[in-house]
C-alpha cells in the first residue's frame, strides 16, 4: 500500500509545532506565577521594615505598620487549628483505621468531599448563623477561628488519611501479634510512622487558613482596630481583610497602596514559607522513613 | 528462503543494564518465529527492536545491526521511522483497543498517514476484519465503542487494526496471555491464516503454543540468544542444556 | 493496665464522633443556611411597619415588588398601565405632606398626622401613599392599603433586578447576579481549559521528568496564594491593562474577573487533568505509534479522548472554583447588579454579592434572609458540581 508522503512531513511540522505550542504556553503558565510573585515581591520588599511589622496602623491605615493584622492572623491560625487538627486526625483515624468499607465509609468520603468543595463565603454564611448569632459569641475571634476550623477540617481529614493509607500494614500486624490493642497500635505505631506526613498537612492547612477572607468577613474581622485584642471573645484585624479594605475600600485608596503591597507582600511569603517548610518537611521524612 | 529480518550483534542496554548482547539471527519470510524465554530473558525487548518502539524509551542505546529486507532500520532517516512502522505490525499482550468505534479503531492507522479517501478506507476496514475472522460478528456495531467487545474479539480487531495498512511483517507480543482458551484458539488459527501473506514474529512463554504455531523458535536467557532453529528442532532435539531445561519445564 | 481499659473505649467513641464530624457540618451548613434562607420566602418586599395605600375609588387592590419601584421610580406614570382607571399617578409620601401642611397642621406631636393624610389622600384620587403603618392603619377612611405580593421563589429566580435596598420596596431578583456568576466563570474555563490542557499535556507527555518535577511543584504553588492577593494583583495589574486595551471608563469588568478567575482555575485543571492523562496504559499508546502515527497524533486521538471523562471532571472542578470564588470576583468584577450583556461591563457574582451586602443588611431583616437565599442557591449550584464530578470521575473506574 502507498501512503502519500507529504503526510509524514505534515506530521512531523504539526507534532513540532504542537509541541512547541505545549511548552510555550507550560512556561507561560510558570512565567505568570513568577510575574505575580515577582511583582508583589518587587513592590512589597521596600514597604517592609521592622517598624512595618511591629507597629500599628495610624492615618487612616496610610501609615504606620500592620502589626495587629499580624498578630490577628496568628490567632486565627492558631484557634482554628486547635479546632481543626485533633478532629480532623481522628477523623481521618476513623476513616483509614475503624470505618469497615460500604455505604457508610462512602458517604463520609463523600461528605469530606462535599465540605472540601463548600465556597468560603458559604463558611461565611454559616459560621454567622451558627457561631456568632445563634450561640452568641458575636464577631469575635472565638467564631473565627471556629469557621477557618470548619474550612481546614477536610484538609486536615484528607491528609491524615492519606498518610495513614501509606503506612504499610505491616507495621500494624506486627503490633497485633505482639498483642497490641488496636488503639494501642495506632497511637505507638501507626501514627509516629504517618505524623511526618500528618505535619505536612497541618502546614498546608495553616497556609490556607492564613489567606482565607471570606469566611472572616462576618465572624471576626474588624476594618479598623489599632490595639491588640484582650480575648478570645474581641474582634481581631487579620492580613487577608486587611489588604482587601485598604485596597478597595476607604477614601485613601491611593495613599494606602505601599500598605497594600507590604501586607501582600506578607501574605505571599506565609505561602511560599509554608510550600517550603512543607517540602523541606517531606523530603527529610521521606528520606528517613521508607513507606510504602 | 531468504531472512526477512536480520540481526548482526545487536546489544542493547537501558541505562546500566544490559538487555540484549550480541545477538544475531535471521528471521526467514513468511514463517512464523516463535521467540519463547523466562520473563525477562530480552525476548520482548528484542521483538520490539524491529519497529523501533525501544526509542520511546530514555537512555537506550543500541549497537549492532538490525536489517528489515536488508536496510539497517537504525540508519534510516527520522522521517522514514513512520513508513517503517507502517511495514511493521505489532499485536500487544493484552488486548489495547482505542477510545473509539470498532470502524474508527481499523480505520486509525490509514488516516493518522493521510488516506482521506472515504470508499478506499471502508473498503480496506471490510477487508481486514474479514482476514482477522471478525467481520460476521461485528458487521452490525461498526458504529459501536470497541470496548463492548469481549477480550477475544478485543484482540482480534487489534489484529484487524494492525493489518489494515498492509504491513510485511507482524509483531506479536504475548497476544493470547490475556485471553481464554477458546479465543486463544481463534488468535492461533489466525496466526496460521496469515503467514501465507505475512512473517511473523510471536514472543510467547507458552511453550505449546510455541510449537502448535511456530515454524521457528529462539531460545533467550539472561539476555542471550542460546538457540535458534525449526521449532520442531528445539522442542524434539534442542542442542544446548539451557534449552532442554526450560523446554522440559525444569525452570522459568 | 487497667486505665487503659477505660480510656480505649473512651477514646475510640470520640475518634468515631470526630469521623461522623464532616457529615454533621454538612447538615449544620444546610440546616442554617436553609433556615433563615427559606424564611426569605412569603415575606413581603415593604419594609416591616410600612405600608401602601391607594385611594378608595382606585380598583388597583394588589401590586407587586416591581410595579412598586417602577411607580415610585416615575416609570409608571399612569394607573391605567397596572389595570386601574386612567389618571396620572401622584407619589404621596411624608416629603409631600410635609409640603403640603405646616407643622401646626400636624400638630406638635405629629398627632394629626393620620387626619392629615386622609385629607390628602381624598383630594387626590391618583394618589398612592407610602406611609408607617401605625399613622394610617385604621384611621384613613379615605384610602385603602394596597396588598403587596410576598417575595416567591419564582419572582427570586427569575426577576432581572437586584435592588436590596430600594424603598418602599424592595426588588430582589437572582437574574442579573446568576448570569453575572455564570459568565464569569465559564469564560474563565474558556481561558482556563484550553491553556491549562496544553500544559497538562505536556507535563504528561512530553517534558522530560527532570523538567517535570521541577515545573509541578510551581504550578501547584499557585494554588496555594489567597484568592485576596490575586484579587488584589487583578486589582493593579488586570484591571488596568483591561481598562486600557479596551479604552473602557472603568477596568473592573466581567473580563478582568474572567482572567483572574482563570489563572486561579488553572492548576486545578492542569492537576486534575494531567492525572487522568497519566492513566492512559502505555500499550495503547505503543499500540498507536506502532500504526505510525505521531507522538501528538497519538496524543490527539488517542490518550485525550482516552482521558475525556478526568479532563471533563477537570473542567466541572474549575467551575466549580470559579462559581464559588469570593474575594476576587469581589475585588475585580466592579459589582454592578444589573443585566450582564457584555464582558467588557461591570457584573457582580452571587458571592460577592453576599460577601459586599451582608455586614451592611440589618440582622434578620428581609435583606439579611434573601442574601442566605442567595446562599442556598450558591450551595446547591456547588452541590451539584460536587456530584458531577464524583458521577463522571466513578465512570472512570
Amino acid at each position: 500500500m502507498t501512503f502519500p508522503e507529504s503526510n509524514d512531513r505534515r506530521k512531523k511540522i504539526g507534532q513540532a509545532v504542537m509541541f512547541g505550542v505545549s511548552k510555550g504556553i507550560s512556561y507561560g503558565i510558570v512565567a505568570l506565577l513568577f510575574l505575580i510573585l515577582f511583582f508583589i515581591i518587587k513592590q512589597g520588599i521596600g514597604v517592609i521594615s521592622w517598624e512595618f511589622l511591629t507597629a500599628m496602623p495610624t492615618d487612616g491605615m496610610t501609615k504606620g505598620g500592620i502589626y495587629p493584622a499580624i498578630i490577628g492572623t496568628l490567632y486565627l491560625v492558631g484557634g482554628s487549628m486547635l479546632f481543626a487538627f485533633p478532629v480532623g486526625v481522628m477523623a481521618g483515624i476513623y476513616v483509614n483505621e475503624y470505618a469497615v468499607s460500604g455505604p457508610m465509609k462512602r458517604f463520609i468520603n463523600m461528605m469530606t468531599n462535599n465540605l472540601a468543595g463548600v465556597p468560603s463565603i458559604i463558611f461565611g454564611l454559616f459560621g454567622m448563623a451558627l457561631f456568632v448569632n445563634q450561640m452568641g459569641f458575636g464577631a469575635s475571634i472565638l467564631a473565627g477561628s471556629l469557621t477557618l476550623g470548619l474550612l481546614a477540617l477536610p484538609i486536615v481529614i484528607r491528609t491524615t488519611e492519606e498518610s495513614l493509607k501509606s503506612v504499610d500494614d505491616t507495621f500494624r500486624q506486627a503490633s497485633y501479634a505482639l498483642g497490641g490493642s488496636k488503639l494501642y497500635t495506632i497511637r505507638k505505631v501507626v501514627l509516629p510512622i504517618a505524623l511526618p506526613n500528618i505535619l505536612t498537612g497541618l502546614i498546608l492547612a495553616v497556609g490556607r487558613v492564613s489567606g482565607e477572607t471570606a469566611p472572616i468577613l462576618f465572624t471576626v474581622a474588624a476594618y479598623f482596630l489599632p490595639r491588640l485584642p484582650n480575648s478570645i471573645m474581641d474582634q481581631c484585624m487579620a492580613l487577608p481583610y486587611h489588604l482587601y479594605v485598604i485596597s478597595t475600600s476607604g477614601t485613601q485608596i491611593e495613599a494606602s497602596r505601599p500598605i497594600a503591597y507590604g501586607t501582600a507582600f506578607v501574605l505571599v511569603a506565609i505561602v511560599l514559607i509554608v510550600n517550603i517548610l512543607a517540602a523541606l518537611l517531606r523530603n527529610y521524612f521521606g528520606k528517613k522513613v521508607k513507606m510504602n | 528462503m531468504s531472512n526477512k529480518i536480520e540481526t548482526i550483534d545487536v546489544n542493547l542496554h537501558y541505562g546500566d543494564f544490559h538487555a540484549l548482547k550480541d545477538i544475531s539471527l535471521g528471521i526467514p519470510e513468511n514463517s512464523v518465529t516463535a521467540l519463547i524465554g523466562p520473563s525477562g530473558c530480552g525476548k520482548s525487548t528484542y521483538l520490539r527492536l524491529f519497529n523501533r518502539m525501544n526509542d520511546l524509551i530514555p537512555e537506550t542505546r543500541i549497537t549492532g545491526k538490525v536489517l528489515l529486507d536488508g536496510e539497517n532500520i537504525y540508519k534510516i532517516k527520522a522521517t522514514k521511522i513512520d513508513a517503517l512502522r507502517r511495514n511493521v505490525g505489532m499485536v500487544f499482550q493484552k488486548p489495547n483497543p482505542f477510545p473509539k468505534s470498532i470502524f474508527e479503531n481499523v480505520a486509525y492507522g490509514l488516516r493518522v498517514n493521510g488516506i482521506t479517501d472515504k470508499s478506499f478506507i471502508e473498503g480496506q476496514v471490510e477487508k481486514t476484519l474479514h482476514q482477522a475472522a471478525l467481520w460476521d460478528e461485528v458487521k452490525d456495531k461498526l458504529k459501536k465503542s470497541a470496548f463492548e467487545l469481549s477480550g477475544g474479539q478485543q484482540q482480534r480487531l487489534c489484529i484487524a487494526r494492525a493489518l489494515a495498512i498492509e504491513p510485511s511483517i507482524i509483531l506479536m507480543d504475548e497476544p493470547a496471555s490475556a485471553l481464554d482458551p477458546i479465543s486463544t484458539g481463534k488468535i492461533e488459527d489466525l496466526i496460521f491464516e496469515l503467514k501465507s501473506e505475512f512473517t511473523i514474529v510471536i514472543v510467547t512463554h507458552n511453550m505449546q503454543q510455541a510449537g502448535r504455531v511456530s515454524d521457528y523458535t529462539g531460545f533467550f536467557y539472561l539476555g542471550s540468544l542460546i538457540e535458534f532453529g525449526k521449532t520442531r528442532k528445539i522442542f524434539t532435539n534442542p542442542s544446548k542444556q539451557e534449552t532442554e531445561n526450560y523446554i522440559s519445564g525444569r525452570f522459568g | 493496665m487497667r486505665l487503659r481499659k477505660i480510656t480505649e473505649p473512651v477514646f475510640e467513641r470520640l475518634i468515631k464522633i470526630c469521623g461522623y464530624s464532616s457529615g454533621f457540618i454538612v447538615l449544620l451548613i444546610v440546616i442554617f443556611l436553609f433556615k433563615e434562607g427559606i424564611s426569605f420566602f412569603n415575606l413581603s418586599p415593604v419594609d416591616e411597619g410600612s405600608t401602601l395605600w391607594v385611594h378608595n375609588s382606585n380598583p388597583v387592590k394588589e401590586l407587586d415588588a416591581a410595579q412598586i419601584k417602577d411607580i415610585f421610580d416615575q416609570k409608571i406614570d399612569n394607573w391605567k398601565a397596572i389595570g386601574g382607571n386612567d389618571q396620572p399617578i401622584e407619589l404621596f409620601t411624608l416629603d409631600e405632606l410635609g409640603e403640603a401642611f405646616t407643622a401646626e397642621q400636624l400638630g406638635p406631636k405629629f398627632e394629626y398626622l393620620p387626619k392629615c393624610i386622609d385629607s390628602y389622600m381624598d383630594s387626590l384620587p391618583g394618589a398612592i401613599g407610602f406611609f408607617p403603618e401605625k399613622q394610617t392603619v385604621g384611621l384613613l377612611k379615605s384610602a385603602k392599603e394596597v396588598e403587596v405580593d410576598k417575595v416567591s421563589f419564582s419572582t427570586f429566580i427569575s426577576d432581572t433586578e437586584w435592588f436590596p435596598t430600594s424603598r418602599p420596596a424592595a426588588r430582589m431578583g437572582i437574574m442579573p447576579l446568576l448570569l453575572g456568576t455564570l459568565l464569569v466563570s465559564f469564560f474563565a474555563i474558556l481561558f482556563a481549559l484550553p491553556l491549562g490542557l496544553a500544559a497538562s499535556i505536556y507535563l504528561a507527555e512530553i517534558a522530560d521528568d527532570r523538567v517535570r518535577k521541577i515545573l509541578k511543584p510551581i504550578i501547584e504553588l499557585l494554588a496555594g496564594i489567597p484568592s485576596v492577593v490575586y484579587g488584589f494583583f487583578g486589582l493593579v495589574v488586570i484591571v488596568p491593562f483591561v481598562q486600557n486595551t479596551f479604552n473602557l471608563p472603568v477596568g473592573e469588568t466581567a473580563l478582568a474577573g474572567s482572567i483572574v478567575l482563570a489563572i486561579m482555575a488553572l492548576p486545578t485543571i492542569i492537576t486534575v487533568s494531567e492525572d487522568a492523562l497519566r492513566t492512559t496504559p502505555r500499550a495503547m499508546k505503543e499500540a498507536s505509534l506502532a500504526l505510525g502515527a505521531s507522538q501528538w497524533q497519538t496524543i490527539r486521538k488517542v490518550i485525550v479522548p482516552y482521558a475525556a471523562s478526568g479532563i471533563t471532571a477537570a473542567a466541572i472542578l474549575g467551575i466549580g472554583r470559579a462559581i464559588g470564588e469570593t474575594m476576587a470576583a469581589l475585588m475585580v468584577t466592579g459589582n454592578s447588579a444589573i443585566m450582564p450583556h457584555s464582558l467588557l461591563q461591570p457584573v457582580r457574582t452571587i458571592p460577592a454579592t453576599i460577601a459586599a451586602e451582608l455586614g451592611e443588611a440589618p440582622f434578620g431583616g428581609l435583606h439579611f434572609k434573601a442574601l442566605f437565599a442567595l446562599g442556598c442557591i450558591l450551595f446547591i449550584i456547588t452541590l451539584i458540581i460536587n456530584l458531577l464530578v464524583e458521577r463522571v470521575s466513578a465512570k472512570r473506574r
